[in-house]
């Protein structure tokens, strides 16, 4: 897993996805951050915070897409999956490597909250709150990338496939409500994670969204084992 | 070390690999013969457990590659047919990264050092593997199965794309590790299994149509009974001559250069006419330019092997 590991996030930073993922995220939080906090003069993050979500609908897949994918065109799976590592190895170790970037992302958020910090009392909680919801968040879109990855042998088409199923994902509630089924709302309001993720932005530390998000990881990582297993017996 | 019992491979109807059985001892250097798409990749993928068996078992020392699949992976360095490379790394980080994937215990320099020795990739170590050559990538490849020192090499045809100064260095250096190393290798050209291999299995359409040892199929399949002979002089009348030598069964003309006529000549097996031929030439004073024997395609060894069979069937009944 470690060797799988680091020899993504190596992949990252050689190419120039890790680079453009990154610039992206660091113009678009700044950008939010601008028009949000501090023209606005509040110490207040939320906004920015619920702002980022829509990014990462975008920036999410473009990290994720050639996880699988590529390693599938350029028979590099071969290599991988010959060597004495299970597949939950290699999934956990692309899966970190992606998380690892992300992370560097989510970072920058810090840097607003410490600026924020100089000009007046700021909430740490509420701010703290946010940053582990974001990375959550981020993270589980990061699974769900990954697996959508694991379906095809074209980045493109890999992108493209995880840019419509995160942002199902997170209009589940919205569709919930132009159906006329009650039931069906709720389920689907639950299983939502543009709702869930909005508890983090109101700074609620809500353990069943936190165990929410962990479990979408495991379970898409867990679907990813069972793709490549299954390529394997067909 | 490595046993193989009714191996299957089912795609839908198609049966890429039917029913296959062999074993491969200690020491030995095992050649897989057969045409493209005959299954030899498919077994060798199944064998790796890159991909999964429909049917049969892969035992590497012993240890079934389905049920315990990490501890029979420790004793398999495979070369696929495409070497799986990671462009954007330099040999030396990709070497390292496979040494780390292979949770290899041997010291870490010396020993990359010596593979990169042994394949001769020593002055391309820290480039780039995306601007190397396709023998270059080949021989990292290679690199990349020996690392870890694992006792099974299975190379899915190690030569291709090699200049043949490399086929030869390659093919030394397979003679070399076949010293202390299991090795099963796959080729489509019967001359580079004879000059390697101990023991040739030839599969096509997935089953295995003979398995023997090398001098034993050699004898089978070469022989002296096809001639290919250039012979100056008088097309009919050399035709005639010829046809005139007993033993001999056919000949044709098939080719025609200056003036002078290649022959195939077709004997029965197990009778040499060379010394009759020479004789019977020089008695008419028309000299042979070139004599040998006719190197046979792969499509003769398996119409030669598969009505060989036949031919045994009958006799049996």
């Amino acid at each position: 897993m470690s060797a799988v590991f680091r020899r993504e996030v190596q992949a990252y930073f050689t190419s120039p996805i890790g680079y453009i993922f990154l610039a992206a995220f660091y113009f678009f939080s700044a950008f939010f951050f601008t028009t949000t906090s501090i023209q606005n003069g509040s110490t207040d993050m939320t906004a920015m915070f619920g702002d980022l979500m829509m990014i990462l609908v975008v920036l999410i897949p473009i990290l994720t897409m050639r996880t699988m994918s590529d390693d599938k065109r350029t028979k590099t799976d071969q290599c991988l999956l010959t060597a004495p590592v299970s597949l939950g190895g290699i999934v956990a170790g692309k899966f970190l490597a992606a998380l690892l970037v992300y992370t560097c992302a989510v970072a920058v958020t810090v840097i607003y909250a410490l600026i924020v910090a100089g000009f007046a009392e700021v909430d740490w909680l509420v701010i703290i709150g946010n940053i582990v919801g974001l990375e959550l968040f981020g993270g589980s879109f990061i699974a769900v990338g990954i697996f959508c990855s694991s379906l095809t042998e074209s980045q493109v088409v890999a992108a493209v496939i995880s840019f419509i199923t995160i942002l199902a994902l997170n209009i589940l509630s919205i569709i919930g409500g132009l159906l006329p089924w009650k039931p069906v709302e709720d389920i689907l309001t639950k299983l939502s994670f543009f709702e869930r993720y909005t508890g983090f932005t109101y700074g609620l530390f809500d353990l069943s969204n936190v165990l929410f998000f962990i479990s979408a990881v495991v379970m898409f990582l867990f679907f990813t084992v069972r793709i490549l297993e299954k390529r394997r017996w067909a | 070390m490595i046993e193989v019992r009714n191996l299957s491979k089912h795609y839908g109807d198609k049966r890429a690999v039917d029913g296959i059985s062999f074993t491969a001892n200690d020491g030995e250097i095992l050649g897989f013969l057969g045409p493209n798409g005959a299954g030899k990749s498919t077994t060798m993928n199944m064998l790796t457990g890159y991909i999964s068996s429909t049917g049969g078992q892969a035992l590497i020392d012993g240890v079934d590659i389905l049920e315990d699949p990490i501890k029979a992976k420790k004793n398999i360095g495979y070369l696929p047919e495409l070497p799986p490379l990671y462009m954007d790394m330099t040999v030396k980080e990709y070497l390292n990264f496979i040494y780390d994937l292979k949770k290899c215990k041997l010291p870490r320099v010396s020993h990359l050092k010596d593979i990169c020795g042994l394949v001769k990739i020593d002055h391309v170590y820290k480039r780039l593997i995306r601007n190397l050559s396709k023998g270059y990538r080949q021989r990292v490849g290679l690199a990349q199965a020996l690392v870890g020192n694992p006792p099974v090499l299975i190379l899915d045809e190690p030569t291709v794309g090699l200049d043949p100064k490399q086929i030869i260095e390659i093919r030394t250096l397979i003679k070399r590790l076949g010293k202390n190393h299991t090795v099963i290798l796959s080729s489509h050209i019967l001359s580079e299994v004879q000059a390697v291999c101990d023991k040739i299995i030839v599969i096509n359409e997935g089953r295995i149509v003979a398995d023997d040892t090398e001098t034993a199929l050699s004898d089978k399949l070469t022989g002296a009974h096809i001639l290919t002979a250039k012979i100056e002089g008088d097309t009919e009348k050399v035709t005639k001559a010829v046809k005139a030598i007993k033993g001999v069964r056919k000949c044709e003309k098939v080719n025609e250069r200056d003036g002078v006529f290649e022959y195939r000549i077709e004997s029965s097996e197990g009778t040499d006419i060379r010394r009759e031929l020479f004789g019977s030439m020089a008695a008419e004073g028309w000299p042979i330019l070139e004599l040998r024997s006719a190197e046979m395609s792969l499509e003769d060894i398996f119409l030669k092997l598969t009505l060989g069979d036949n031919s045994q069937g009958e006799a049996d009944e």
